[in-house]
């Protein structure tokens, strides 16, 4: 009934190309390597990097998830808790005398259900807010981890189970294969997949996804669990490279997660950003904090600069997604005008 | 001294593209109720905003009290006694009566700054007894019925000394009951002196209340009456301005089979006792007034808040509705009120928002095929005839109305038969209104069965081949194409009573 | 619309919530003092007022924020940053007047608390993300002035360890402070304008700007109170403890939080009273000071404080709802 052609076909320019946060967050990690191979002469060697990669990358486990919550404009800090419990619960089982790969199971199960648990509340009551309630969780898992161990640690692991933290394949460290391997796995998902694109969809308008069969609840429930299991993975990893684990382990992950999503370019308002911007954020703070220990910044030191990463990092996203808001202000009012 | 209070000459106000107001004229005396009528999209909220302070006019003067005014924001408006009071009202819910009554203008010692709490709420109780209500001006306002706020409105408007009230549709969300106790209000304001300009889309309303009436269309000025000198016909002729019919295409399918049919569906505290069917190829209007129920009952078809009663059936077979997802799976589709809100992603491409109640059939075991996305996208697009070059434009790049046509674009990907299309033409031109009439009686034709809630009552006897209109959460009366007209979907809409003519 | 549909019930809910929260840390004592009569000894009656002080006055400057719809993760480390910086300055000039070294916990914790002020207001950024960051910054702060050194009692002067056990006209200090903040609060919240004008904003931002309540001056203004107090805290904190140390305070503002809730405060903004967190404040406090006398672990302190605040916040969220839908089914058709 028209004779309109409407196109079809997206142009490839360049502009658009090279306009993608992530180039920043490359030249960002060029810019690291530089210096701290001018700090010192040892860092390009590969041990060297390989160990600095395997010290930082337990807690990025976690940073699959939170970019997803995140673009569903909520948040989860109840996340480092939930790995001290996972620890605990699976240390506990060890040393009580079940088999190491039942207890690595529990752990992960244990991971699990304190994310469906967060999941649920805010599923169940739409009111609550992710702060709040992760907030709470936050304390109670903790809580929970100290009622099981108190002040005392467990540990004396098997041998095998070191391999996590400390294992290569093919002189890879294993730690390091299997966040490449999930990340392009999570990157795929998030940027090919439906479930992905429901993601999106939910963090840029709740209630129009709704109105258009997006199962949001469901979608909050699967990613709050997956936070969970991820807590936990990083878990496993943490207690193997430590080969102990006390209650206070894994103590403000959720902030370093935190950072990590912002500096990768996911906007705190929701809908915007990528998974592989996030990837690239977790090496470029990894090495930016390696290389502060290279040039002996104690490691408290490195509190300031987190934190003071973190502000700046979610100040220039916001710029970057409302920069090119007073135009789509402009058509929003004109629409109302009209009406 | 002028003989009037308010003022306007030749005011024209342009928004980029748009011209929403056209050499308007108004004038306004004191003590007396002047309604202000026409269509939606007529122009009269921003009517309303330019006397209000909110937008500034391109053109035309105003004058108060034959002085000539500008204002550059709502402040000063307010400042020499012009107060609106909002459909929607706006109000802080957890604060009290009197501390909303006196948000802005709060009684202070001058030395301490301390609020004077015992004077302002012996001052806000008096204002609440002078328009008959008995409130506890200790009350939060969250706690208020709606007719309860407005009142609080009102006292708020007065209290801050408003010499001229603006009410924009007051008595959508009330009870016939409240109604009555709103006009009474308003009569006593008049008789102290109060200029009120009166929007409404009921007639009842004017007739009870307005002294003079203006009226507005396309956001031009029709003309200024006294009520008791204009008739009927006439006013109905200055608000639609044209034949009724010829904006709409001739619908002559032939009704097929039962598609839909609900029995005594009820939801708690908002609708009760519905019943109708509806048949392949049929458009069925809804109609009523705002809060009547409509948009309530058509969600609950949908699953987004679900029904307490009652059953439904789908092509004869009893089926159990809880989440949106059951109703596109039976095959009900639904176009929400609110694009913005409830249809569109405005920050998305085109081609995303057509597809995203369509994934599964773009996708294979999950991945996205995007090919089959923007392909898909250009075949509707072009279908519903959508005013752009590309289906990468962004939705908030789309005027009101093709942003209309990509949410109606939305429904046609998955394999729906019930389509509910909750006030189509809000907030759309007329262009874009024929066009989306077209789209909607193609797809009658094609056999889909159509639900169409509308508060335009043209539209509604234009395109339906029945009506039901709701009151208060219950259907109040059926009407075949033959014998609707304005005045029984009015009265039908304001009376109580439930008639006759059941479910066909 | 579901804010609307609020019934009169919740304000009389609010009454029977403080009542109740009241009877509960009665019944809580009454139990606590009859497997442990220690409970109510002078002694201990004083150390449990002396914490709920500080908890008090912190929370006080919580419900601010909260009321806003914000939240400040930061006040442990304000309170650490500002408590050490005191110490420090002590520790350097032994004989500078109690006074003084209050006013530079305050001072520190002001800038602290504009810091993020300014961050939430101007650059608009999440106030649990800045906060969140800020922490991080403020902690590390206070390891890097201290050298990742305490400031131990010897090295403080007995005028500034004097603060947290001398009293005023019989009221020990600490109480005094805490109870002239209360009553300065009760005062603020409900009887100035501005007061007025943070319950407003955080009812509704929208109509907030309508009625020309400039929102940035009261972003500031509670983020700046709120670091203030947890600047003054800091201090009260370091010489009760007679000690100053880079993690002190630490995680403390999770049990600040808890008394806001428990106190009623709602995390969606526009309520809060003043008495009730109050009493949710006295109620952490008896808890955290009678748990280990009735032998529960300390280590079960946590877990139980979390369980609370979920059960609160829970109970809080339930109860509106019924409320909400009893008045849908009261309304006829």
């Amino acid at each position: 009934m028209s004779t309109r052609i409407v196109s079809n076909i997206q142009k490839f320019t360049w502009k658009r190309f090279f306009l993608q946060w992530e180039w920043m967050l490359i030249a960002l990690l060029v810019i690291i390597f530089t210096i701290n191979s001018n700090i010192s002469p040892y860092f390009l060697n590969y041990t060297s990097i390989t160990d600095a990669t395997m010290t930082f990358l337990d807690k990025a486990f976690i940073v699959f998830p939170m970019v997803m919550i995140m673009i569903m404009r909520e948040i989860d800090i109840s996340v480092g808790s939930t790995a001290a419990l996972s620890s605990i619960v699976m240390a506990t089982l060890y040393n009580a005398g079940v088999p190491m790969v039942i207890a690595i199971v529990a752990c992960l199960l244990v991971g699990a259900l304190c994310g469906f648990f967060n999941g649920y509340l805010l599923v169940k009551y739409r009111e609550l807010s992710a702060v709040i309630v992760t907030l709470s969780t936050m304390i109670l898992y903790r809580g929970i981890a100290y009622m099981i161990l108190e002040d005392r640690s467990a540990g004396d692991f098997p041998d095998w189970f070191s391999y996590f933290g400390w294992g290569y394949v093919g002189g890879i460290p294993f730690i390091l294969c299997l966040f490449v391997v999930l990340a392009i796995g999570f990157v795929l998902l998030l940027q090919k997949t439906t479930i992905g694109r429901r993601i999106y969809a939910v963090g840029s308008n709740p209630k129009a996804s709704r109105f258009s069969g997006v199962k949001v609840d469901k979608i909050k429930l699967l990613v709050f669990t997956l936070a969970g299991l991820m807590a936990a993975i990083t878990a496993i990893f943490l207690t193997s490279r430590m080969g102990s684990t006390r209650p206070n382990v894994a103590n403000m992950y959720e902030l370093d997660v935190i950072a990590m999503v912002a500096l990768g370019g996911i906007s705190t308002v929701g809908g915007k950003g990528k998974m592989l911007g996030a990837v690239l954020a977790v090496f470029v703070i990894g090495y930016l904090q390696f290389g502060l220990g290279l040039i002996n910044i104690p490691a408290q030191m490195l509190l300031i600069v987190i934190g003071i990463l973190l502000i700046v990092s979610v100040t220039v996203t916001n710029f970057r997604v409302t920069r090119k808001a007073p135009q789509r202000k402009a058509k929003k009012n004109q629409a109302k005008k009209v009406s | 001294m002028s003989k009037y209070v308010l003022e306007l000459e030749g005011i024209t106000k342009e928004f980029p593209g748009v011209k929403a107001l056209d050499n308007v004229h108004f004038n306004l005396k004191a003590g007396e109720i002047h309604a202000l009528m026409g269509e939606n999209g007529a122009g009269k909220s921003t009517f309303i905003k330019v006397i209000t302070g909110v937008h500034s006019p391109t053109n035309g003067d105003m004058y108060l009290n034959g002085e000539r005014v500008e204002f550059n924001n709502p402040k000063e408006a307010k400042k020499l006694g012009i107060a609106a009071i909002y459909q929607h009202v706006t109000n802080y819910p957890d604060l009290s009566i009197t501390e909303n009554i006196f948000m802005g203008h709060e009684k202070v010692i001058k030395w301490t700054r301390r609020i004077k709490w015992k004077e302002m709420h012996k001052e806000a109780k008096a204002l609440l007894e002078s328009l008959g209500s008995d409130l506890d001006p200790k009350t939060e306002m969250g706690s208020l019925s709606v007719a309860q706020q407005q009142i609080v409105e009102i006292a708020k408007s007065l209290s801050s000394q408003a010499k001229i009230i603006i009410m924009d549709e007051p008595t959508a969300a009330l009870t016939h009951r409240e109604s009555e106790e709103l006009y009474k209000i308003t009569e006593r304001l008049r008789d102290e002196g109060v200029a009120i300009i009166f929007i409404s889309h009921r007639f009842e309303d004017m007739y009870r209340l307005a002294d003079r009436v203006t009226v507005l269309r396309d956001s031009q000025y029709i003309g200024s009456w006294d009520v008791d000198k204009i008739a009927h016909d006439q006013l109905i002729v200055a608000m639609v301005g044209r034949e009724i019919k010829q904006l709409f295409p001739d619908k002559k399918n032939e009704l097929g089979d039962e598609l839909l049919r609900v029995e005594g569906l009820g939801q708690i505290g908002r609708f009760k006792d519905i019943s109708f069917s509806l048949k392949q190829g049929e458009i069925l209007g809804i109609t009523g007034l705002v809060g009547a129920g409509r948009t309530e009952l058509c969600q609950a078809l949908f699953g987004i808040e679900p029904y307490d009663e009652g059953e439904v059936y789908f092509e004869g077979k009893k089926q159990i509705i809880k989440t949106p997802n059951d109703a596109m799976d039976l095959g009900i589709g639904y176009l929400p009120e609110d694009r913005q809100d409830q249809s569109l992603i405005l920050q998305w491409e085109i081609s995303r928002n057509i597809s995203l109640s369509a994934l599964e059939s773009i996708s294979k075991k999950g991945w996205l095929n995007t090919k089959k996305e923007n392909d898909m996208a250009k075949d509707l697009a072009e279908k519903v005839d959508v005013k752009t070059n590309s289906v990468f434009n962004l939705a908030n790049s789309l005027s009101g109305g093709n942003q209309q046509k990509v949410a109606v674009a939305k429904l046609l990907t998955t394999d729906l038969k019930v389509l509910i299309f909750d006030e189509p033409t809000k907030g759309v031109d007329v262009g874009a209104k024929s066009a989306i009439y077209q789209i909607m009686v193609d797809l009658a034709e094609a056999g889909y069965g159509i639900i169409m809630i509308s508060s335009e009552m043209p539209e509604v006897i234009g395109l339906s081949d029945r009506i039901a209109v709701m009151c208060e959460g219950r259907v109040t009366r059926f009407l075949d194409k033959s014998n609707a007209s304005q005045e029984v979907i009015l009265q039908a809409a304001m009376s109580k009573e439930i008639n006759d003519s059941k479910a066909g | 619309m579901s804010e609307m549909m609020k019934s009169i019930n919740l304000a009389k809910l609010g009454k029977f919530r403080e009542f109740g929260l009241l009877g509960f840390i009665v019944l809580l004592s009454i139990v606590i003092q009859l497997l442990n009569p220690a409970f109510l000894s002078p002694g201990n009656l004083t150390d449990l007022i002396k914490n709920t002080a500080i908890l008090s006055i912190l929370a006080l400057g919580m419900m601010l924020v909260l009321i806003t719809r914000g939240i400040d993760l930061s006040i442990g480390a304000t309170l650490a940053l500002s408590g050490m910086i005191a110490a420090l300055t002590v520790r350097a000039y032994p004989d500078l007047h109690p006074l003084l070294a209050i006013l530079i916990g305050i001072v520190v914790g002001v800038v602290c608390g504009a810091v993020l002020g300014l961050l939430v207001s101007k650059v608009g950024i999440l106030p649990i993300i800045a906060s969140l960051g800020l922490m991080n910054a403020f902690r590390g702060m206070t390891y890097w002035v201290s050298g990742r050194e305490w400031v131990s009692a010897y090295q403080m002067s007995d005028s500034f360890k004097h603060i947290a056990t001398s009293s005023i006209l019989g009221i020990n200090t600490l109480v005094f402070i805490a109870i002239i903040i209360f009553i300065f609060f009760n005062y603020f919240v409900n009887n100035t304008v501005t007061g007025r004008q943070i319950y407003a904003l955080g009812s509704n931002p929208d109509s907030a700007k309508i009625s020309g309540i400039n929102s940035d001056r009261i972003y500031m203004l509670v983020y700046t109170l709120m670091g203030g107090l947890s600047g003054l805290a800091g201090v009260l904190w370091v010489s009760k403890f007679a000690s100053a140390q880079g993690n002190t305070g630490s995680g403390y503002e999770l049990t600040v939080i808890a008394a806001c809730i428990l106190g009623g405060v709602s995390i969606n903004g526009g309520v809060g009273k003043v008495t009730g967190v109050l009493l949710g404040a006295v109620l952490l406090g008896v808890l955290d000071n009678g748990l280990p006398l009735i032998n529960v672990s300390p280590f079960w302190q946590m877990g139980i404080e979390g369980a609370i605040i979920l059960i609160a916040v829970l109970f809080n969220t339930i109860v509106k709802k019924t409320v909400e839908r009893n008045n849908l089914l009261r309304r006829v058709i």
